[in-house]
């Protein structure tokens, strides 16, 4: 019975030694509620079982052997222990849209605002990537429209050069009148299809 | 065969190689960085800075007081905190489709993850990973943490 005993507090001591030292503490899992606010789920699997979370904030620890705990974590806690990370998370992407003038390579006053809005943005970011989409109504024939969307679409892109982008992360494309905002008839002058559209990340 | 001809060929292949390894490999940017982050690729160990390109198969480390922000081709936002171990297992994404594939480890630390348009488009192509969980997705941010030892 003594020896039992001594067996016993041995293993207790190693037990917490290993708690102590964190060897066996857990994953975590945590949802996080959507920036949009549309719903969204985690499905998590392991050796054991499988658990899907799909309120925000709803968490779940995941031991060793796969054995799976649910909790519960609120903005403040996911804060205090997740900081670092959500501090690193790069900025989302925007897009911005550019209206360009019947038949032309050149933008509406309006639209030049608006790149002052775009130049803005690029300060925040780091390393930004740029994808710039030129489009055209659908007056004239598709090889003409290819030509102009392309041709808008540069123009942004030595706008972008010009404020000191790199030609390397600017990818540029011309959808000619394939992808009209407003859908018309074709030969129909709709100065909202006459666009540039860029996504920056 | 003429020097010239050589010359074109060996260009050629070159120009394919460039390419090729660009369509395969090349997964994301790294925007940020803070303190000490590293990428072990094969054998070799890169300095991460802003800017740096991030490869299928990639491991990035970070160190004690260390994060680091990617974006990867289709959107997708991944973020670790302080002495964590991340590796990119597969990444494959057609900017036409949305299609692709996307498999991420995290072997220890904090990741916060923001999905992008895989994750719409190919919810089952997308998996993220700890030691003792497989995570699936439905266009979703999240947090992993990896206890490690």
């Amino acid at each position: 019975m003594k020896f039992i005993g001594k067996k016993f507090i041995r293993y207790l001591v190693l037990a917490s030694l290993i708690a102590f030292t964190g060897c066996a503490s857990p994953d975590r899992i945590v949802l996080l509620p959507n920036a949009d606010g549309s719903p969204s789920a985690v499905i998590v699997k392991t050796a054991t079982g499988e658990r899907v979370i799909d309120q925000p904030y709803e968490a779940v620890d995941v031991s060793q052997n796969g054995a799976i705990t649910q909790s519960k974590e609120t903005s403040e806690s996911v804060r205090a222990r997740y900081g670092s990370a959500l501090d690193a998370q790069p900025k989302r992407a925007t897009t911005y849209v550019l209206y360009y003038l019947n038949g032309k390579v050149e933008m509406t006053s309006e639209s030049r605002a608006v790149v002052n809005k775009l130049k803005e943005d690029l300060k925040t970011r780091h390393v930004p990537e740029i994808i710039v989409v030129g489009h055209t109504d659908l007056v004239g024939s598709t090889e003409y429209n290819d030509e102009l969307s392309l041709e808008r679409a540069k123009d942004v892109r030595n706008i972008l050069i010009a404020t000191g982008i790199p030609d390397n992360l600017i990818t540029i494309s011309g959808r000619g009148k394939r992808d009209p905002v407003i859908k018309t008839a074709d030969g129909v002058s709709e100065p909202r299809n006459r666009r540039v559209e860029i996504s920056i990340r | 065969m003429s020097v010239k001809k050589m010359k074109a060929i060996v260009g050629l292949i070159a120009m394919f190689a460039i390419v090729s390894a660009h369509a395969s490999d090349d997964a994301g940017l790294v925007k940020n960085v803070k303190g000490d982050v590293s990428i072990q690729r094969g054998e070799q160990k890169i300095a991460v800075k802003p800017g740096t390109r991030l490869q299928v198969s990639d491991r990035v480390i970070t160190g004690a007081n260390s994060s680091v922000g990617i974006t990867l081709h289709d959107g997708t936002l991944l973020s670790a905190g302080p002495n964590s171990t991340l590796t990119l297992n597969k990444f494959e994404f057609d900017n036409t489709t949305h299609k692709g594939i996307l498999d991420a480890s995290l072997k220890r630390g904090t990741l916060a993850v923001v999905s992008g348009k895989l994750s719409k488009s190919s919810p089952d192509a997308v998996k993220y990973r700890t030691p003792t969980s497989i995570l699936g997705v439905r266009g979703t941010e999240f947090l992993l943490e990896a206890g490690g030892n």
